[in-house]
């Protein structure tokens, strides 16, 4: 995150010093959009902060664990899809589950479908892609996240 | 104004629905409310506040400095693999969440990126970005790691092409928001 700070600094300045013109006018459209997206990206991640609230890492290692049998990949499924979690936190929890007993073929189903599906993020997405189209991505990754999630275990069974 | 009221007819309730909360939890000290701020909310808006602003900066200087033609010719409907290559190691270099791609995949697609690939590059964003390998390494192995993104690259390559064939049969575009 820090080197994406520093590239686009030095990018920036030597924008600058070409075409200063330029690099305001882009400078200025890139802050229209943002300012643009910023009221329905604070009230996504405002209803995702109540979401993970009821999340708690007991319900998870209940719901993820052995004894939840095939049903974890359901769970994870469902979990990963509602949830949207930055790697920073999303991989020291995985870490903890696989810990408690968590099988890793379940956190891969778990993972794969945090970072492709967001089924919170949706209203951010169907603002640029159209609602139907944000649907169809979410519902295809879900699927390929099951795949993933399937082979993942498949392999994992086998060696 | 009425306009845009309008527009965020959905937001702008949640958002002043919670201010109230956050303000009511503080002030008759309920520790749920505080929590849901201070936990997850607050580390949500620093993710939001320090990437997003950076990443729009770039998209706007992208936008002003790269010219279509440019963009055409090396992630357009003719760019074959090559192509597919190239919105991978975009997207395998960047940080933020999966929201930060939007904006990124408009820029593309208005500059002329095929929509095959601009599926592909929002896919791989989502799944393979260097910066969230490196946790990923971190705490659940090498191994595992290397076996997701082996078995997860096809998956979403796939998508795209279907996402794409969906996209150009109807029409559809990207909105600049």
């Amino acid at each position: 995150m820090m080197t994406m700070i520093i590239i686009t600094v030095g990018l920036t300045l030597i924008s600058l010093i070409v075409d200063s013109k330029k690099t305001i006018k882009g400078i200025k459209k890139g802050m229209m959009q943002f300012l643009k997206i910023l009221p329905t990206l604070l009230s996504v991640i405002i209803i995702i902060s109540v979401v993970l609230f009821f999340i708690s890492d007991d319900l998870l290692k209940e719901y993820l664990g052995k004894e939840a049998g095939a049903l974890a990949y359901v769970s994870a499924a469902a979990i990963g899809s509602v949830s949207l979690l930055p790697g920073f936190i999303a991989y020291p929890l995985a870490g903890i589950l696989i810990k408690s007993g968590v099988s890793y073929s379940v956190i891969a189903v778990f993972i794969t479908t945090l970072m492709m599906v967001g089924i919170l993020t949706i209203p951010i997405e169907a603002k640029y892609f159209g609602l139907k189209t944000a649907i169809i991505r979410n519902t295809l990754s879900f699927l390929g996240a099951i795949l993933v999630g399937t082979v993942m275990a498949f392999i994992y069974y086998l060696i | 104004m009425k306009r845009t009221l309008k527009k965020y007819k959905f937001d702008f309730p949640i958002i002043i629905a919670f201010i109230l909360f956050v303000g009511i939890s503080y002030y008759f000290n309920y520790h749920p409310g505080k929590q849901i701020f201070i936990d997850n909310f607050w580390m949500f808006l620093k993710e939001m506040i320090i990437i997003l602003p950076v990443m729009f900066i770039l998209i706007g200087l992208f936008d002003v400095w790269i010219p279509k033609e440019k963009v055409q010719k090396h992630i357009g409907e003719t760019s074959g693999l090559k192509g597919i290559l190239l919105v991978m190691l975009l997207a395998f270099i960047q940080a933020g969440p999966l929201y930060a791609a939007f904006p990124v995949a408009y820029l593309l697609w208005k500059k002329g990126c095929s929509p095959t690939n601009v599926f592909i590059y929002l896919s791989t964003f989502t799944t393979a970005k260097i910066p969230m390998l490196t946790f990923e390494i971190g705490f659940l192995g090498l191994k595992f790691s290397l076996m997701r993104i082996l078995i997860t690259i096809p998956v979403f390559i796939l998508i795209g092409i279907i996402m794409g064939r969906y996209f150009k049969k109807n029409n559809c575009k990207i909105n600049e928001v």
